[in-house]
């Protein structure tokens, strides 16, 4: 079986993560992103990975073929010359999606859920149709758009963009499923796949819904990435504790890589994710924070809601709120206080944010 | 011989120390570890022949300021009396209502001190310097340089380069007059009376002339007595050969707001080098890490992984617990600060408490470190509006709870924060 996944662009919304590594590769629960939609495909059967992107990056490829190699499996890099939407890297990648008969998965890669490609693929096979799009339930659906279907059977009336009356709480989770004669629908030219091939494929009939067990998020921005770090580490909580560290100073759900090293008098958690190597000094208090590798916080410093990249450095006494985001390698000096400061990499702070800005 | 008068104002003034004034008359507030007053005390105990020290002001006589006069009185060995006036006199009317009392026993020539500066008091250097300049009978005004634009803030001396005569004296002038400012210290002998008496002569004729109607008077006081050594004496003794300047190079700075009471603070701290080492924190086995000039009372308990100074006083009972930080604050008497607490550039109130990992932070407004001559801004609180970014200020009996933010902000006596706050007074 064959998967698509759109990664595209620069990922410019994940800056300054994104500025030192392909979005791809960046570490989400002590994972980058795009592994835990690969193996998550691979368990589903999946032998072929296709990964839409528009622009090379050798750190992709690299990593990429130690992937391949790992996971037992083929990965190919499709490359748009130029933005091509969502469906345009479909019709790139005819040529590899269309060998066979057999349907395909293709998934956003700013996603993150429990991704249930075997039960897609079920429900798929059943239905018989030429798609199936997981749809996900919201709270508030007039920030999106909201797809419109038969309870019982699933397949869609509609979609409705950001709607003012109640039509639906479920949107679009970016993950599908299609049969390989979809693919005629798409010429090679910028199309948007939402706006343009499902509402067609909807009127005729073939496209049908799944809706999703669990949690869900897009990852795409930090704020996001926090959010879903929280969801994920809940769903180990039900699904694999094992993984989570306990015990006196640890609350709540906290992912500890076992090369980390914690000091004395800290307390960490609820909703903390601290990579390898990492080291957090004597009485150090965080919650809900991803630490990156190899970055040290040093002690009697105060983390919520952050982001440290890979490799910096918090010195003692810090405090740091509100999604504030060091980029790679970067030093904050001791003392200092950071409300939602968003930092390039390689930058060493010398004095407060106290209102959230960019320093570059 | 010699005496010296203290004008220690009273309860309607001083406001801008507020709220740390409503537990504490202002001149009692500790300065590097001490009142603000005992520095006044200690500097006027060591000038030779000085036998008495008079404090003259409108407090009510309160408990506190009888036990420090007691204690002051058992420390330095000489007699300190307080003399409440009946009303608010001003400068000059203050020591003219209580002249006999100064002028008793014939002294000399006497010190006339604010005390809401914090200075080197270069006392004995006045004296020298009377004796050496003018007339025997002359007065003297400690002067120090200020920056062009920072003096219009204070009273202005014109001085003739040569002989340091005063020749003009303005208070607070719209335009630039002169870059030489009116330390507050004086060097009086008792003919001063005769002038502030001249005054008074007249302030009373013009209020037999002129009856009080209930209309503003022009000066802004009501009585014959209320006297400004400022305007009403020195304006009129420019340029006599009577009113010297003797200017001094070594630290001096208003106390007006609770802000410049840290950057006093770490005037004295430094001066503690030369006159009371004894008074410096340093670093011991198992006491706390020590950056800079720091004053501890022996009765603080005090966790060795805390971390303290530069420019840190802290009092009585004061209990500060594992990694925890402070640096350019206050800590008064009974004030906890819980484990990895950061405390920077604020004054924490009498018996206040700061939770875990607490930050509690705010603006230092000191003079420009590059300009030798700059004085610290007596600002007001707010501007256009907005609260101007200050110390951070927690009254009396106030309690921040763990790991929040108190940033810019004051904090009136007996709240339960239950969050953070940043550039707000907290009623």
């Amino acid at each position: 079986m064959k998967a698509l996944i759109l990664v595209g662009g620069y990922g410019t919304r994940l800056r300054p993560l994104t500025l030192s590594v392909p979005k791809p590769l960046v570490d989400f629960c002590n994972k980058p992103i795009l592994l835990h939609q690969l193996e998550a495909l691979v368990k589903a059967g999946v032998d072929h990975v296709i990964l839409a992107v528009s622009y090379m990056s050798e750190l992709l490829e690299r990593e990429m073929r130690v992937q391949e190699e790992r996971l037992g499996i083929r990965i190919s890099l499709s490359h748009e010359k130029e933005p091509l939407g969502t469906a345009g890297p479909l019709a790139l990648a005819r040529e590899l999606l269309n060998i066979d008969n057999e349907p395909f998965f293709v998934l956003n890669s700013d996603v993150i859920c429990d991704f249930p490609f075997k039960d897609l693929l079920q429900f798929h096979s059943n239905h018989g149709k030429e798609g199936t799009i997981v749809v996900t339930r919201v709270e508030e659906p007039s920030k999106y758009g909201v797809v419109v279907f038969e309870a019982d059977s699933g397949r869609i009336h509609r979609f409705v963009e950001k709607p003012q009356v109640f039509v639906s709480n479920k949107i679009n989770a970016g993950i599908y499923i299609f049969n390989p004669s979809m693919l005629s629908r798409i010429q090679l030219r910028p199309t948007s796949i939402e706006k343009e091939i499902f509402p067609v494929m909807a009127e005729e009939g073939q496209l049908y819904t799944m809706e999703l067990q669990g949690f869900w998020m897009d990852i795409g921005q930090p704020k996001d990435f926090l959010t879903g770090m929280c969801m994920y580490l809940q769903s180990l909580r039900q699904h694999a504790p094992e993984r989570l560290r306990t015990g006196p100073g640890f609350l709540g759900n906290v992912l500890v890589d076992p090369t980390a090293q914690i000091g004395e008098n800290c307390t960490i958690g609820p909703n903390v994710t601290i990579g390898a190597g990492v080291v957090v000094e004597d009485g150090v208090r965080i919650k809900r924070c991803t630490v990156m590798k190899g970055a040290r916080v040093r002690s009697h410093s105060w983390l919520e809601s952050c982001i440290v990249g890979w490799s910096s450095s918090v010195g003692q006494w810090v405090r740091m709120e509100n999604v504030t985001v060091l980029g790679e390698d970067v030093i904050v000096n001791d003392e200092l206080y950071l409300n939602g400061a968003n930092v390039l990499p390689h930058k060493s702070i010398n004095e407060s944010v106290p209102e959230p800005r960019i320093i570059m | 011989m010699l005496k010296a008068v203290i004008l220690i104002g009273g309860p309607q003034k001083g406001t801008r120390f507020r709220p740390l004034s409503f537990e504490v008359p202002k001149p009692l507030f500790p300065v590097a570890g001490v009142p603000m007053l005992q520095h006044h005390i200690e500097a006027c105990a060591k000038v030779p022949n000085m036998k008495e020290i008079l404090l003259i002001g409108f407090y009510q006589p309160n408990e506190e300021l009888n036990r420090f006069l007691f204690n002051a009185q058992q420390e330095f060995k000489i007699s300190i009396r307080y003399l409440q006036e009946y009303a608010a006199l001003g400068t000059g009317g203050g020591i003219y209502h209580f002249r006999d009392q100064i002028v008793s026993g014939s002294p000399d020539a006497f010190y006339v001190l604010n005390a809401d500066v914090c200075s080197a008091f270069p006392l004995a250097e006045m004296l020298s310097f009377q004796k050496e300049h003018g007339e025997p009978n002359s007065f003297v005004i400690l002067g120090t340089t200020a920056n062009r634009k920072q003096s219009m803030n204070y009273g202005c001396i014109v001085e003739n380069e040569t002989t340091k005569e005063v020749l003009h004296y303005v208070e607070k002038p719209s335009t630039f007059v002169s870059d030489i400012i009116n330390c507050g210290i004086y060097l009086f002998t008792p003919e001063i009376f005769q002038h502030i008496g001249a005054v008074f002569q007249k302030n009373q004729q013009d209020m037999l002339l002129y009856p009080y109607d209930g209309e503003e008077p022009t000066n802004g006081w009501h009585r014959a007595e209320a006297i400004r050594l400022e305007q009403d004496i020195f304006t009129a003794l420019a340029g006599q050969d009577k009113l010297y300047v003797y200017k001094t190079l070594s630290f001096w700075s208003q106390i007006k707001s609770a802000g410049s009471a840290i950057y006093a603070s770490r005037l004295y701290l430094n001066q503690y080098h030369t006159t009371h080492p004894e008074r410096l924190a340093s670093i011991k086995e198992g006491g706390p890490k020590i950056s800079g000039n720091v004053y501890i009372h022996p009765t603080a308990n005090i966790d060795p992984t805390a971390m303290l100074g530069p420019n840190v006083s802290i009092g009585t009972g004061v209990t500060i617990g594992a990694g925890v930080r402070v640096r350019e604050s206050i800590i008064l008497h009974g004030a906890t600060l819980q484990d990895h607490c950061c405390v920077l550039n604020s004054i924490v109130g009498w018996d206040s408490t700061i939770g875990k990992w607490a930050r509690v932070e705010g603006t230092p407004s000191d003079p420009n470190p590059n300009d030798p001559f700059a004085k610290i801004d007596s600002e007001t609180l707010f501007r256009e509006g907005k609260l101007t970014p200050s110390i951070t200020i927690l009254g009396c009996n106030v309690t921040i709870p763990s790991e929040v933010i108190i940033l810019n902000s004051i904090v009136l006596p007996h709240k339960d924060l239950n969050r953070s706050f940043k550039n707000q007074i907290i009623l």
